[in-house]
């Protein structure tokens, strides 16, 4: 679904990734890990078009995207969620999902409604109306997955949503990831919190300094400890 | 004291009441100003000139069709043809420049102003025109036992009708909060979808088309005339810094103030009425340095 080929990307004249090569298949949660500043957000940017790669190819459903605008990335079917929140911080949570509404594309299912997503997050039923800017960092964490599922993506780029969370919200977030990959949706989760990352993926690459170091399937990565603690341990 | 004794309850009352009519056009121009500054970033110097085309482009309808239907005609459609200026402007070329530094819009602002400026003096010449305002609005009402012309009322009922139209359209429309949004986090509101391009395109059509209905407004109540917008942009601006950039209830206070202090200074010291405005404008920010209200930048 997603083929990333060889990508240089770049912030002015910094280099940051390097031949970076990942795909995702249809209905696969795929893992990124890696330190603080290895290059996971830059990808997520890179792939979403916030910061295009000055290089390399990156097919959607076999469709060359690399270059073309967030906004039509986004509709596409490619889902965000960044990794610092950023939730609309002057907006209610309410307004927050509805003004991203987007319907789903081609028809399949009923899609993704403010409804549903306060079903899927009970957590944000109770505060339609709270300013976003003054929730919790749980509670943001599942308004910015919510909007992005607003947009009805087929397949949702995570960047680091456990990130400074507490254990009972990192344990209720990976909760509702699985609960979205059984609904069969693609996921490209980054990931510092190795835990969580490899109990919902079904592969993984390790990044380190903008280079993809090492790419395998869960149990390879499980049982390949000193790769783990070569580029993951700080 | 020399200076008391023409100050009287109702001298002081009526003052009060010219400036809420001029705060009313202060206001209008300094809220679409604010709107542009909050949302695109960018300092919109060309603003005073679309308000000067406002005028203008409302005398020349008005005098097209004349009578009072011309008259309010001219009132509806001024703004209108501005708004519709601004898109041409905004779609043709600025929209282009939003991917390259500020400056580059900055500047293009003011090559703005430049072309407005010889763009009036190409098609209205430089002579000052005059709009007169019809039968029902002219003469006076007799308030607080001293006249007060009719046309001023009106401006005062325009006043809170635009601000309600701009909180409405801020708070309880979707392009609005999506505005709201892009104004904190543009790269945001892109990934999700919304092509930000167009709801600037929304946003500036809409902060001009005030700043057209600005000069519509004003048009009736002095000449127009080359060089009317110099003095506004610069009232505008220090409006809107006195109230918090681009927050358009800032902008409401800050009209407010200098509406009042302009009214009140030429009743109580007519010598130096310009300077109050300013001093008001220093006090201000001597306390506030960052502005009244909560600013979005």
């Amino acid at each position: 679904m997603l083929d990333i080929q060889g990508i240089h990307t770049f912030y002015g004249l910094s280099h940051i990734l390097f031949d970076v090569s990942v795909t995702v298949g249809k209905g696969e949660v795929v893992c990124i890990l890696g330190r603080n500043g290895a290059g996971k957000s830059t990808l997520m940017r890179s792939i979403m078009g916030l910061t295009p790669p000055r290089q390399g190819r990156i097919l959607y459903q076999g469709r060359e995207v690399a270059g073309l605008k967030p906004h039509l990335l986004c509709r596409l079917g490619l889902g965000y969620v960044p990794d610092d929140r950023r939730v609309f911080a002057d907006l209610t949570v309410g307004e927050n999902l509805e003004i991203v509404a987007m319907s789903p594309r081609g028809g399949d299912g009923p899609g993704w409604t403010k409804e549903a997503v306060y079903e899927f997050f009970p957590g944000l039923a109770g505060i339609d109306s709270r300013q976003a800017g003054l929730l919790s960092g749980g509670e943001q964490q599942m308004l910015t997955i919510g909007r992005a599922l607003m947009t009805n993506p087929e397949c949702l780029l995570l960047d680091e949503p456990t990130e400074g969370l507490a254990p009972l919200v990192v344990k209720l977030l990976a909760e509702r990831m699985a609960m979205l990959k059984e609904r069969g949706l693609t996921v490209l989760l980054a990931e510092q919190n190795q835990e969580v990352a490899l109990g919902l993926s079904d592969r993984g690459y390790i990044i380190d300094n903008g280079v993809i170091r090492y790419q395998g399937s869960i149990e390879d990565l499980r049982a390949n400890e000193e790769v783990r603690r070569k580029y993951l341990l700080v | 004291m020399e200076l008391a004794s023409h100050v009287t309850l109702a001298a002081l009352g009526q003052q009060t009441l010219v400036g809420l009519s001029r705060t009313t056009i202060l206001f209008i121009v300094s809220s679409g100003l604010s709107l542009i500054l909050g949302v695109l970033r960018i300092p919109n110097v060309s603003h005073g000139s679309l308000y000067m085309i406002g005028a203008f482009i409302t005398w020349t309808i008005a005098s097209a069709i004349g009578g009072s239907a011309g008259f309010w005609a001219a009132m509806a459609l001024g703004p209108l043809a501005v708004g519709l200026l601004s898109l041409a402007v905004e779609r043709g070329l600025f929209c282009r420049l939003y991917e390259r530094e500020h400056l580059m819009l900055l500047l293009f602002t003011f090559a703005l102003t430049l072309v407005f400026g010889d763009m009036v003096k190409f098609v209205w010449g430089s002579d000052f025109r005059s709009l007169s305002v019809p039968h029902a609005m002219q003469g006076s009402l007799t308030v607080l036992g001293l006249p007060f012309p009719r046309y001023n009322l009106f401006l005062l009922a325009v006043g809170p009708l635009v601000a309600w139209g701009m909180w409405y359209l801020t708070n309880r429309t979707r392009i609005g909060k999506i505005a709201r949004a892009a104004a904190v986090d543009r790269e945001i509101v892109a990934a999700m979808g919304i092509n930000v391009s167009w709801v600037f395109a929304f946003v500036f059509c809409i902060g001009c088309f005030l700043a057209g209905l600005g000069g519509a407004l004003v048009a009736p109540t002095q000449n127009i005339t080359q060089g009317m917008d110099h003095s506004l942009i610069m009232e505008a601006f220090l409006i809107v810094i006195m109230g918090g950039l681009g927050n358009i209830w800032g902008a409401l206070l800050g009209a407010l103030i200098f509406g009042l202090t302009d009214a009140i200074g030429i009743l109580v010291w007519p010598q130096f009425a310009i300077v109050f405005p300013y001093v008001a404008v220093v006090i201000v920010l001597f306390f506030r340095p960052r502005g009244l209200l909560k600013s979005v930048w």
